[in-house]
């Protein structure tokens, strides 16, 4: 039992990114028809959005104290933050300490932006093109922002610590009584599965009490008809696009803890997300959501040493297999509209 | 010739001419001019050229001709250099079994995958083939190690049987991949004045074997199996209306690309006897994905003109780092200097995947035909201007007749 | 008995009764119009006969056999060509290809790698492609890029790319919709031509009247997913019912 449990909570912070990166993608497929192969990218450039802050945050300057000497004689020098001379010590090192949280805010706009740029700028133009084309000019981007985050950050892996007070772990076991240390859950995973949920309730709720998400949603129904009602589809849609973005790029914020940021990480996310939004169903939101958490468990109970003895290797591929059958089964996927994408 | 027409026989022959003459032709520099760095023609790059040609000749007539994009052709790849490598440690190191035996089984590895991923079209299709591509790089990677060696890949070891060979030479070492007898590696020099050309077996070995692909590719092209797979990527529901089932089609191209795939890895491993499983992976996918688009998918010199582009930039592109940069530009006034390095070198060097990327989006944006296209339009505007001269000319003349 | 047999197909969608008690048979060498408001269920009838839909209930015999269950492309190996709606051409290659793919089709489908054009075989099927194209009056188009020709030009192209077939039924879906009045005019007088000369059976579905009795021999007027009456044009042109049917959808 504890163990079973062990794997589900370890199956939820992944599935969280999963689910995140999903509902963006199937989001943007589901308003403008558009394969964005880029959306990795966002979700890698959200968590260098944590790398910046806590970079910018500890730009330091040099003080030489004259009173005190080290052993040759010199005077001592100290680093010192600019924000902690600003605002004192412990403000300052406080806010250093809580850079990853920090990071969101500060990510919203950039992401935004970015998002904004990408529509207007690239993807408008392929709205009439064939899905390969979209496949193809999404895929060129995101080379280049996968390379322009290589070229400004290096290629290797840039740890990114969550703040001290949350680098603990949270004795589940003991919680629910069990024994002590059978299921030890660390407390910043818990973190990012309740900012996972918080984002996703807050994405759907937008969709579904606003009079914007409505318009949003009956547009994913039947684009043309609410184009003739002269209603101008196309700014929500951009719109809709930089919410999907914000939403990756969040989700990279926060993750940056757990796996240290790297350059490759969007496209290492990316293709399993793909495979999350067809298995949850093209188009569809809670399909996208439902899938990413399923396919974070079966990944978790697959990477368990008892599955693995019976099955070799099945921790490698359970997410492909499940992809295939479902796509083969049943290819609109578990939650999705009958007759969007089925062939 | 060969059942070619005119224009075809005689793209054939350009191609023929270019890639026996490539030992010259890409090392147009002498050996110690500061040029030199652009030469290209030394066996391992060249062996490169061809073999990515093959690869990317094969995914063409998928991608070029169905239209069916596929994220997972590396698998093929991968495939075929691994069973090249167990021929060569299980069997002997002559090449023509395993270069066989790798077409072979990444045909029918092609068939399995092809047979289930063309149950779906559009991007479902390539969403499919990406997911067998990943799961064969996986499982290349952990549960088959027995048979892929994992992460530190698959090499010659002196205690390998070759059963019609030597486990290890005269002198203790591994023996070396040869053409009944002819060394891969062997590589004959030819210097020229200043110049230095080299001649290597094993580059010979895979520019003909590209040519035959290359030959077989024009054929289908131009055949009536070319024309319904044209008609495959044209319109598939007026090909099941007119009684044809689009799948054997489409499956077949599938698997001839797989075949190329497959002949691509087996020379990879015929030139140096190791397999990886990072061959499989889906960005080495991507790559052959890039060399179909940005030469010209659909065209037939496309695939090849891309492939070699990218390798050639790849390599040579890559080498040129800050100091090269500084000695091309020091003529210039010193802020000037510092100021166009610093634009151009996020570009050059490591940063050559970024202007790969770029290059790839412009062409999908303003040029779907690739290179190709590219080169067509030049062409044509050269001839319109030639032909605006004339009736410019003539238009003078007129009133002072 | 009729070429084709359709007898008491239902087709549903959710709430929706599509078709209710469909019954037609349609007579070996005639021209059949199918005609009806909209909404009458002409589409879902057509889709039912080519294998793209499957009934509720009912069956659907040509020349004996079922066709139900079975996929587009063996119901069109029967002998059944269809006209859609829209074009549907093979836009992306030269006008003779398209004309040439459907020689190859009821040749044998042909995954050989002769060249066109050079080997004995081929040209005969380039031959009889460009006499088809003769009959068509297209010869001069041939080597035309087909997605880029006008709508009339490509009806006419695709009509005789499901002769080349040589069918026995050829079924059309609003040949001429959205058609100018001359391309109109054109394609009524090639399908006349067609059926004067030939031993084909027609089935046309048809909103435009001029276009109905100027080809068809039978009508049957299809209202509400059920067939109202079935009769010669003359008769059907006075019948009250039908009146009442289109009045109906006018008010």
């Amino acid at each position: 039992m504890d163990a079973i449990i062990l794997q589900i909570l370890n199956g939820l912070d992944k599935g969280s990114a999963y689910a995140l990166i999903a509902l963006g993608l199937t989001l943007i497929f589901g308003t403008l028809g558009v394969v964005n192969f880029a959306h990795g990218a966002l979700f890698m450039i959200g968590a260098f959005c944590a790398v910046t802050l806590s970079r910018i945050l500890n730009l330091s300057f040099e003080i030489v104290d004259e009173s005190r000497t080290d052993f040759l004689g010199n005077p001592l020098k100290f680093k010192t933050t600019y924000i902690e001379t600003w605002l004192g010590p412990e403000m300052g090192g406080t806010i250093i300490e809580w850079a990853v949280p920090l990071a969101i805010l500060f990510s919203i706009p950039i992401m935004i932006a970015i998002g904004f740029i990408m529509e207007r700028g690239l993807i408008k133009h392929f709205y009439k093109r064939p899905h390969a084309d979209q496949i193809l000019v999404t895929f060129g981007l995101a080379i280049v922002l996968q390379e322009i985050i290589k070229y400004f950050y290096g290629a290797n892996p840039i740890p990114t610590p969550a703040p001290s007070a949350l680098t603990g772990s949270l004795d589940f076991g003991e919680l629910l009584g069990f024994q002590a240390n059978a299921v030890i859950y660390p407390y910043w995973r818990l973190v990012y599965f309740v900012f996972a949920a918080l984002i996703i309730g807050g994405v759907f709720a937008f969709l579904q009490f606003t009079t914007f998400g409505m318009v949003v949603r009956a547009g994913m129904a039947d684009r043309e008809t609410v184009g003739l009602l002269g209603i101008n589809i196309d700014r929500r849609f951009t719109i809709m696009f930089g919410i999907a973005a914000a939403v990756a790029g969040l989700a990279g914020v926060m993750y940056a803890p757990i796996n240290s940021p790297n350059y490759h990480m969007g496209m290492d996310f990316l293709v399993l997300s793909f495979v999350v939004v067809v298995v949850g169903g093209m188009g569809s939101l809670p399909g996208a959501v439902l899938a990413g958490f399923l396919l974070g468990i079966l990944e978790s109970f697959a990477s368990m040493n008892e599955v693995k003895s019976i099955f070799p290797g099945i921790d490698q591929i359970v997410i492909y297999l499940v992809a295939i059958i479902i796509l083969l089964t049943r290819p609109r996927g578990l939650m999705g509209r009958k007759g969007v994408m089925e062939d | 010739m060969f059942g070619l027409d005119k224009k075809d026989t005689s793209l054939l022959i350009i191609v023929a001419a270019l890639t026996m003459l490539a030992p010259f032709l890409l090392n147009p520099f002498p050996a110690e001019s500061a040029m030199a760095q652009f030469n290209a023609g030394y066996p391992d790059l060249m062996q490169r050229f061809v073999i990515f040609g093959i690869f990317a000749i094969g995914f063409n007539i998928l991608f070029g001709l169905t239209g069916y994009l596929s994220f997972g052709h590396a698998a093929f790849l991968g495939v075929g250099s691994y069973s090249a490598v167990w021929m060569f440690k299980l069997l002997s190191m002559n090449v023509v079994p395993a270069i066989l035996l790798s077409v072979v089984v990444a045909g029918v590895f092609a068939l399995l995958i092809g047979f289930v991923s063309l149950r779906r079209s559009g991007i479902y299709f390539s969403i499919l083939t990406l997911a067998f591509a990943q799961m064969s790089f996986n499982l290349a990677y952990s549960v088959l190690t027995p048979i892929t060696n994992g992460e530190t890949g698959l090499q010659l070891t002196l205690n390998d049987p070759r059963v019609l060979g030597v486990s290890s030479t005269a002198d203790g070492s591994i023996p070396v991949t040869n053409l009944f007898g002819a060394e891969m590696r062997a590589t004959y020099e030819l210097a020229l004045g200043p110049w230095n050309f080299q001649f290597n077996t094993g580059y010979y070995l895979s520019a003909i074997l590209m040519l035959l692909s290359f030959y077989l590719a024009i054929r289908i092209f131009r055949s009536p199996f070319g024309m319904m797979l044209r008609a495959v990527k044209s319109n598939q529901t007026r090909m099941n209306y007119t009684g044809l089932n689009s799948r054997p089609y489409a499956l077949a191209a599938f698997v001839i690309s797989g075949m190329y795939a497959g002949l691509a890895g087996g020379l990879m491993a015929s030139m140096d006897p190791l397999a990886g499983a990072e061959r499989m992976q889906w960005t080495a996918s991507g790559e052959v994905v890039l060399m179909t688009i940005l030469g010209g998918a659909g065209t037939l010199i496309g695939p090849v003109l891309g492939a070699g582009f990218i390798k050639y930039f790849e390599n040579i592109f890559s080498k040129i780092n800050e100091s090269i940069l500084h000695k091309w530009f020091a003529f210039m006034p010193d802020g000037l200097e510092d100021t166009l390095i610093a634009l151009v070198y996020p570009f050059i060097g490591k940063g050559w995947h970024l202007t790969l990327g770029i290059l790839f989006m412009l062409v999908v944006i303003f040029l779907p035909g690739g290179l190709v296209e590219g080169g067509q339009r030049i062409g044509r505007l050269f001839r319109r201007k030639k032909s605006d001269e004339k009736s410019d000319k003539s238009s003078q003349s007129t009133p002072a007749e | 008995m009729g070429i084709l047999e359709v007898k008491n197909v239902n087709k549903r969608f959710g709430g929706l009764q599509a078709l209710g008690d469909v019954n037609l048979s349609v007579a070996e060498n005639s021209c059949h119009a199918i005609i009806g408001p909209n909404g009458a269920g002409k589409s879902t009838l057509l889709n039912v006969l080519v294998g793209k839909l499957i009934p509720d209930t009912g069956s659907v015999m040509f020349d004996g056999q079922s066709v139900l269950g079975r996929k587009p492309y063996e119901i069109n190996q029967m002998g059944i060509s269809r006209v859609f709606q829209t074009p549907e051409i093979f836009g992306d290659l030269s006008v003779l290809e398209n004309m040439m793919i459907p020689i190859f089709a009821k040749r044998d489908g042909s995954f050989r790698m002769h060249a066109i054009e050079r080997s004995d075989q081929e040209k005969e099927v380039v031959e009889k492609a460009e006499s088809l194209l003769e009959d068509l009056n297209m010869v001069d188009k041939r080597h035309f890029h087909s997605a880029s020709m006008s709508r009339g030009d490509k009806r006419r192209l695709e009509i005789g790319m499901c002769l080349a077939q040589s069918p026995r039924l050829l079924l059309l879906d609003e040949p001429t919709a959205g058609m100018a009045r001359a391309d109109t005019n054109n394609t009524i007088d090639l399908l006349k031509q067609i059926k004067d000369e030939r031993d084909i059976t027609i089935a046309i579905i048809e909103h435009d009247m001029h276009v109905v009795f100027s080809l068809a021999e039978r009508i049957t007027v299809l209202a509400q997913g059920t067939p109202l009456v079935e009769d010669t044009p003359e008769k059907i042109k006075g019948h009250p019912k039908v009146r009442e049917a289109y009045l109906g959808e006018a008010a």
